[in-house]
């Protein structure tokens, strides 16, 4: 199609609009680019001169910082196990039972996770952690948010297993399997895109959260990098810039990795978003 | 729950053959019921509950709090402190303001000029410019916290960088207008998901309609106004309640302020944090919880009821 001479003048102005905005969003990201690879970073932006990992070696070498990464990586795999075990099981006998009232089940539990958020439950949550004598353990970070998550990941999979059909179980169980060989040797195979995409958003979502590991752990021994950090800026009165600089680096890697494995496998559709 | 019903009953009577029993389907239920219950039902409760106690975290009442009525929510609404910096109602309006710029006006209003921007550019520039805006987005709080932290640096953040090399004078940001920090700092932090939303929404219109306005002659704005945004008006409506819900529960904003200075970035979440964990009254921080979630259960009763009526014409 041939551009007149007004649409071409608007998609120009249109680019150079997407352009501005695109630079100003990259603006506050790009010395959390470079500061990492700059031996004497500040918290000011410049080239580094010359180009350097000596702060990545100062980070493998600062065992809190490493222990915080391991206490994050051991909270977000515990808490994705049970959300991802939970959440399958669960929505697949919202999905395929014929238990009474499912629907209202499914109603109630989204009504309840957008009304229970953490900031609002922060006391109620600190309580009942502590009086199940949980307080400051990985394991009260990973049941929290496996509770949390657990309602938003139920009903995007149940939606998931709805779009399959149930013939694959049937003529399973007719053959003679029961619904349990049924679930776990035909559903299960079936269903795994839909668990890798929860999977996925659970990781991300508890790898980077803040507000609960820093209500519920007291020792540095459990802390996850996300508090880690934290007080590593705001603690330390003046930051050592190139540690930080260089660790927030590592801590964002694997989010990055699984946004770009979700892009690249399923194309990044809209799932309600990667994130909670 | 009754479309649920008339869904899949006819189904089910022409074959008779429900896959998981209802006794599989119960234990199947129980483990994420149990979690579920444990951290999401009682909390909402157990908040319900505390609020009507002077439970503090340490001392004498950390374990024998007595019942103390309504004082808490009187304590919340005095009228003689409620405006005062550092008290609720401060926090509350705070909250507000800060959910309608930052949210309504800003996230959703660039998440739409993005997505229609990108509709239209060529495929370099909006893969660039998706990547920085979905970047904001997914980067760990924390990270993005200290990122905007050297970005708003007095002495050598980017910011001034720039704005000195084009003749304008310095300033400290998050000491002098801490408030409009946290907005400009929300709106660029979430803008990423309304643009998603609203891109998705704008691919499904099928491209004749816009062909039409082509060959009629329409500029981009008139297919803007007269087609794109009738016809997306309903995730319009689901976008603007979501963020708001989002906006109003954030606590990212204390990774960069802490609340202050002087309070003045103090949003009814990290008022709650401060009530209960710094000052330790509990009682009074479960107050503030209740209310947040009453507030909660409004926009969730309407996103619930705007969901249910876009799904009832379907089935």
């Amino acid at each position: 199609m041939k551009l007149t001479f007004p649409a071409l003048f608007g998609r120009i102005a249109f680019s150079a609009l997407a352009t501005i905005i695109g630079i100003i969003f990259a603006l506050p990201l790009l010395w959390f680019l470079f500061a990492p690879f700059n031996a004497r970073a500040e918290l000011g932006l410049a080239l580094p001169d010359p180009w350097t990992l000596a702060n990545f070696m100062t980070v493998f070498g600062n065992s809190f910082a490493m222990q915080a990464l391991w206490n994050s990586f051991i909270q977000a795999v515990g808490g994705v196990i049970l959300v991802g075990a939970a959440a399958t099981l669960a929505a697949y006998a919202l999905s395929r039972s014929s238990i009474p009232g499912k629907g209202a089940v499914t109603y109630i539990l989204l009504l309840f996770s957008s009304v229970v958020s953490g900031s609002a439950a922060m006391v109620p949550i600190f309580l009942i952690v502590s009086s199940m004598g949980l307080m400051d353990t990985h394991l009260a970070v990973i049941l929290t948010f496996a509770g949390g998550l657990l309602p938003t990941a139920m009903f995007i999979l149940r939606d998931f297993i709805d779009g399959i059909p149930k013939s694959y179980e049937e003529s399973a169980m007719v053959a003679g399997a029961s619904p349990v060989q049924a679930f776990f040797d035909v559903a299960l195979p079936v269903i795994r895109p839909g668990i890798v995409v929860i999977v996925v958003w659970s990781f991300v979502n508890i790898w980077g959260s803040f507000l609960i590991p820093f209500i519920l752990l007291r020792s540095s021994a459990n802390m996850p990098a996300a508090v880690a950090i934290y007080s590593f800026y705001s603690e330390a009165g003046t930051p050592v810039v190139t540690l930080l600089a260089a660790y927030s680096l590592i801590y964002s890697l694997p989010v990055v990795a699984l946004y770009l494995f979700v892009s690249w496998r399923f194309g990044f559709r809209f799932f309600g978003g990667i994130k909670a | 729950m009754t479309t649920e019903t008339i869904q899949t009953s006819p189904r089910r009577k022409g074959r008779n053959f429900a896959l998981l029993s209802s006794r599989a389907g119960a234990a199947f239920l129980t483990p994420a019921g149990i979690l579920v219950s444990l951290f999401v039902i009682v909390p909402f409760f157990w908040v319900i509950f505390v609020s009507f106690t002077n439970r503090t975290l340490l001392g004498r009442t950390a374990l024998n709090p007595e019942f103390v009525g309504l004082a808490n929510y009187l304590a919340l609404f005095d009228p003689a402190t409620f405006f005062q910096r550092g008290q609720f109602g401060f926090s509350l309006i705070l909250t507000t303001q800060f959910v309608l710029a930052s949210a309504l006006i800003g996230q959703a209003l660039l998440g739409l000029l993005l997505a229609w921007l990108i509709q239209t550019v060529p495929p370099t520039v909006k893969r660039i410019t998706e990547t920085f805006v979905i970047a904001a987005w997914i980067l760990p709080e924390v990270v993005i916290g200290f990122a905007w932290f050297a970005f708003l640096d007095r002495d050598a953040g980017t910011l001034n960088m720039i704005l000195t090399s084009i003749g304008f004078p310095p300033g400290d940001y998050l000491l002098d207008s801490p408030f409009w920090v946290i907005v400009v700092f929300n709106t660029w932090r979430g803008a990423a998901f309304s643009m998603m939303l609203f891109n998705s929404a704008f691919s499904s219109i099928p491209p004749s309609y816009f062909q039409a306005a082509d060959v009629a002659g329409a500029s981009s704005w008139q297919k803007f106004r007269d087609i794109g945004l009738p016809l997306i008006r309903g995730h319009i409506v689901t976008d603007l309640i979501l963020i708001t819900m989002w906006t109003f529960n954030t606590f990212t904003p204390f990774l960069l302020t802490n609340g202050g200075p002087s309070y003045r970035t103090e949003l009814v979440s990290i008022y709650n944090y401060r009530v209960a964990f710094q000052d330790f009254q509990f009682g009074k921080g479960a107050a503030v919880g209740v209310i947040m979630m009453l507030i909660n259960l409004a926009f969730a009763l309407v996103y619930l009821s705007i969901g249910r009526k876009k799904k009832a014409p379907k089935t």
